[in-house]
Order: structure tokens, then sequence, then C-alpha cells
């Protein structure tokens, strides 16, 4: 019988919710594994879950240097999507929307995933033209994409302010099958289900060395001792650059500052996701009722989690612009993530210089929905010792080779991503 | 929010100005060759502490700084002009 259930719901409602269970144990380290994997975010317990429902490597350890689920999962806007321009890009986006859409059913966990449409605006004929450019490449790849006109969006967003006096709307890209997911449930989900399978889960574990002997990965040095393994993940998202510094290479990767922001609790509003053509801005409805909603980066690097002002303003002045009725509200919260920034706004899931060392990383402020897919790539990567072909492309070495996966053509500036 | 002291214009806001990268990392010769222009293009030192970085003071003197700056608390140690040397401290 499946540990979560809606009956089990009602049994424990009538008994008091006493019988219910720690969703994970709490391991001590053993002193060898594996395989190894470092940080315990949603990318780090996929890629374990992965590791021990696909390929059978059950001797597997998280290390987590918090609580998990603490870092930028826990910290996001909870957008899920595969309405990426690049073939490379939206084939591995649109394998990891496959996987949410049966995510509950294979971790036997609630995440809430919620298809309830993306819409992307566009204002002007040049954005038009480059949604639908967008739109055919998904198409061709067999992903759902539709052209709405202005009506279409009114339809499915009323409150969208269509004749905004500089930047009226023509209309946007939506995509139906998008749409968000509850983000701790994701991390608590993927725990779960690898801690059901005989993955160690340990928390307030921090890595603070890499064994590295001839030329090849041995194992971790970490607060609660040395752990060794003969492979070595590390999915630790901003901090990707603290780590291979322990191993002795450096990465095209650059830390920056994202907020994000939530309303105070209202009715329900905006029954999808819409973002803003004309300024960085995207907002949707969480089922508590804030409206969750940020803008793009502060703009310089930061490990710091905490952002300034100046965004925030501008991160406000942008959603009154596109829904003018959320200048009523007060906003509740802010928080800021740190953010893998690449040179091309695209990840890494990829071996490395150091043999049995492998990454995944440079998720820049999209790797939420990449949560499943770049856990099943990782743990691919890491049991074949060989990329599969949906993320055969996103290696450290592209740039070297000139084979960058640049969405966006904005040049190589890890700020402008 | 930061307060950088422009040398030339004084202490002012961090709207006036815009981050242009890692001032550490320089241009290699012509003749380098391929591993030299890969560094410098894309890998970086991206430290959890000090980093003496690019600012462009747009909105003032329009004149690019060196800026010695923590990347956790933030703090701004130093600010020079753009020929004057700036030092990454030791810790
Ligand atoms: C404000 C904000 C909004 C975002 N919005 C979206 C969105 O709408 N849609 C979307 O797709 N993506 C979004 N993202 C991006 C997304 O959140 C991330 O790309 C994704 O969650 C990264 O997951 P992760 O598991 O790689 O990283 P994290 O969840 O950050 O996990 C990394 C973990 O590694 C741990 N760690 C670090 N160093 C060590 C060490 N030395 N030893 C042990 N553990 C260590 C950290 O404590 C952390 O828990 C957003 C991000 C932010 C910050
Ligand atoms: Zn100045």
């Amino acid at each position: 019988m499946p540990r979560y259930s809606g009956f089990r719901i009602l049994a424990e409602g009538l008994r008091g919710n006493s019988g219910w269970q720690p969703a994970w144990r709490k391991p001590a380290p053993k002193s060898s594994y594996d395989v190894v994997v470092v940080g315990g975010g949603g990318h780090g317990l996929a890629t374990a879950f992965y590791l021990a429902e696909v390929h059978g490597i059950r001797n597997v350890a998280v290390l987590e240097k918090g609580p998990i689920g603490h870092g930028n999962t826990g910290r996001n806007t909870t957008i899920v999507r595969s309405n990426y321009l690049l073939p490379e890009n939206n084939n591995f986006y649109e394998h990891s929307l496959k996987l949410w859409e049966g995510l509950e059913q294979s971790l036997g966990y609630n995440v809430m995933m919620s298809q309830r449409g993306v819409i992307n605006l566009f204002h002007n004929d040049a954005q038009r033209n480059a949604a639908l450019r967008r739109g055919n490449s998904m198409r061709l790849n067999g992903i759902d994409a539709e052209i709405l006109d202005r009506d279409g969006v009114k339809a499915m967003c009323p409150l969208v302010d269509l004749d905004n006096g500089r930047y009226p709307v023509m209309g946007g890209l939506l995509q139906r099958r998008g749409g968000t997911a509850r983000h701790d449930a994701v991390a608590w989900g993927f725990a779960h289900a690898a801690d059901a399978r005989g993955v160690d889960i340990i928390e307030h574990c921090e890595v603070t060395g890499m064994i590295v002997e001839g030329g090849a990965i041995q194992g971790v040095r970490t607060t609660r001792g040395e752990i060794r393994a003969p492979k070595v993940g590390l999915a630790v998202a901003g901090h990707t650059s603290t780590l291979t510094d322990m191993a002795g290479f450096r990465v095209p990767i650059e830390t920056h500052l994202l907020q994000a922001f939530v309303s105070e609790g209202l009715k329900p509003l905006i029954d999808c996701v819409v973002t803003f053509g004309a300024g960085h801005f995207y907002i949707s409805q969480s089922d508590k009722g804030g409206l969750v909603f940020g803008g793009g980066l502060d703009g310089y690097p930061s490990y710091g989690q905490r952002g300034t002002l100046p965004e925030a303003e501008h991160v406000y002045a942008a959603g009154i612009s596109m829904i003018p009725a959320l200048g009523r509200l007060r906003g509740l919260r802010s928080w800021a993530g740190v953010m893998d920034m690449t040179p091309d706004g695209s990840p890494y899931i990829c071996k490395t210089p150091v043999r049995g060392l492998y990454m995944t990383a440079g998720w820049c402020y999209g790797g939420f929905k990449a949560t499943p897919g770049s856990g099943w790539c990782h743990a691919w990567t890491i049991a074949k010792d060989e990329p599969h072909r949906l993320n055969a492309a996103h290696t450290l070495d592209r740039f070297r080779e000139g084979r960058m996966l640049d969405e966006r053509g904005n040049g190589p500036f890890f700020w402008a991503q | 929010m930061l307060r950088i002291p422009c040398p030339h214009c004084g202490p002012r806001d961090e709207a006036e100005f815009s981050y242009r990268g890692d001032a550490t990392v320089t241009r290699p010769g012509p003749e380098d060759g391929i591993e030299a222009f890969h560094g410098y293009l894309y890998e970086r030192r991206n430290p959890r502490g000090w980093q003496v970085e690019w600012w462009q003071h747009g909105a003032g003197c329009r004149a690019f700084l060196k800026v010695l700056r923590h990347t956790v608390t933030h703090e701004i140690r130093a600010v020079a002009t753009a020929t004057e040397a700036l030092e990454v401290p030791e810790a």
C-alpha cells in the first residue's frame, strides 16, 4: 500500500494524525559508498533517486550541508515549462516535463504539479516573430505551443493591461502543459522515494575537500569525516566553483543573486503563469493564495542569499505595468537565492577533468523545471560514465569547441543571461 | 543597497553603476593560443569572498572603476580608477 494516499489522510484524521512516520531516515554517514552526491537540493536528491530506480545503484549518499531543500529548490518561483528555442535544450526540458507529468506516481508523493499554462507576452512585431520562431521550433520537436492573439490573452488572464500606453500587448506564446509545482514537496518527495530505495540522505554534512589521486576522485572530506567513493556527482548550484576549486579546476560559472517575492494571500486571481515581454517579470498564484513573482538578477556576483532594493523596485514596477491591479496589493516577503550563471545561459550535465567526478550545474535561474530531467541525465552519466544523448551537448568543453548553447544570443556575459 | 564611493563623483547609489565582470581577468596576447583565450573569456575564479571587479559609473562620470567587494557580505573596501592597482587581500 502506498505510504501516502487519500485513504491514509482520512484514516490519520480519525486517529489524530498519530501514525505518520518521518518521510526519510537520518542515517549516520558510512565510510564509503558506490556514489556520493554532493548537494541535497532537488537536483542532488533526484540524481540519487534515479541512480537507485533506473540503474539499480543503491549504495548512495546525498551529502547536504544544511537541511535538504533550503537552497534554490526552496526559494524559486516554481515555474515548470519546456518552451526553449534550441533543440538541445527543448528536447532536454521536454524530457524533464514528461517526467514531471508522471512524477507523483513515480515518487508516491504529492508534488502539486499543476499544468495551468505558461504565457509569454509579446508587445511588438519583432517579439512576435521571435515567439513564432520559438513556438515552431518546439512544435518541430513534438512539444505543444500555441500563439494567442490579444483576445486569447484576455480570455486566459483578464487582468493583463492589453492597452498599456507604452507596451501594448500583441499576443502571447502559450505552452498549456507548462505550470507550477510545490517546490518543498519536490525536495521531500525525491528524498522520501530515494530513501525508500536505500539511499542515505545525510543532512548537516558539509563537503570541505575533495580527495583526488592520480587525476581520479577517491572521495570527499566532510564536517562528519572522510567518505570514500569511486564516483562523486556535484549538484550544488551556486556553490559549484567552491567545490571545483577543491578538486583543482575552474569552471565557466559566476554566482549571482536572484530575488523572489510573494504578496499577501488572496482569493483566486491569476490561474496561469504570465510573463511580461517588456521587462523581466513573471507571476503566478500559489495554492495558498499568495501571488508569487520575480524578475531578473540583481546584476553582481553574490553568495549572500539576499537582494537589494533597486531590483525589487524594478520588479514591482514591471508587475504594475503588466497588471495594474497589483498596485493595490501589499508585498508579504522577499528573499534571494544564489544562481550558477553560465556564459551562454545553458547548463552542464557532464563529466569533468577529474575522472569519476560528474556535475549537474549552471542552471542559471531556470533549473527548478529541470529537476527530474537533470537528476535523470546526471544519474545516467554517473552510472554509464558517458552522457545520454539528451545531455550530450551540455558539456564544460562546449565553449572551447565553439558549440555554445546560446539560447538568447547575449554574448559570453554571465550576468546578461 | 550598495553605496560605491566613485573617485571622481563621490559616494553614489548602486543604481548609477553597472557591474562589468572580474577585473583580475586580463586579455592574453594575440599569439597566446586557444587555452589562454578560453580561460580569459569563460573560466572564472568566482570567489566566495573578496573580488576585484569592474563597475562602470554609467549615470555619473561614465568611467570604468575597480571595486574591491566581498561576495558574501557585499562590503566595499576600496575603489580605484581603471589604471590603478587594486589587489585581492590574502584571506
Ligand atoms: C528566486 C529564484 C527563482 C527561481 N525561479 C525559477 C522558476 O520559476 N523556474 C525554474 O525552473 N527555476 C527557477 N529558479 C532556479 C531553480 O531554483 C534552481 O536552478 C534549482 O532549484 C537548483 O536546484 P539544485 O538542486 O541544483 O540547487 P539547490 O536547491 O540550491 O541545492 C544545492 C544544495 O547544495 C548544498 N551545498 C552547497 N555547498 C555544499 C557543500 N560544500 N557541501 C554539502 N552541500 C552543499 C546547498 O546547501 C544546497 O542545499 C529560481 C531560483 C531562484 C533563486
Ligand atoms: Zn563617477
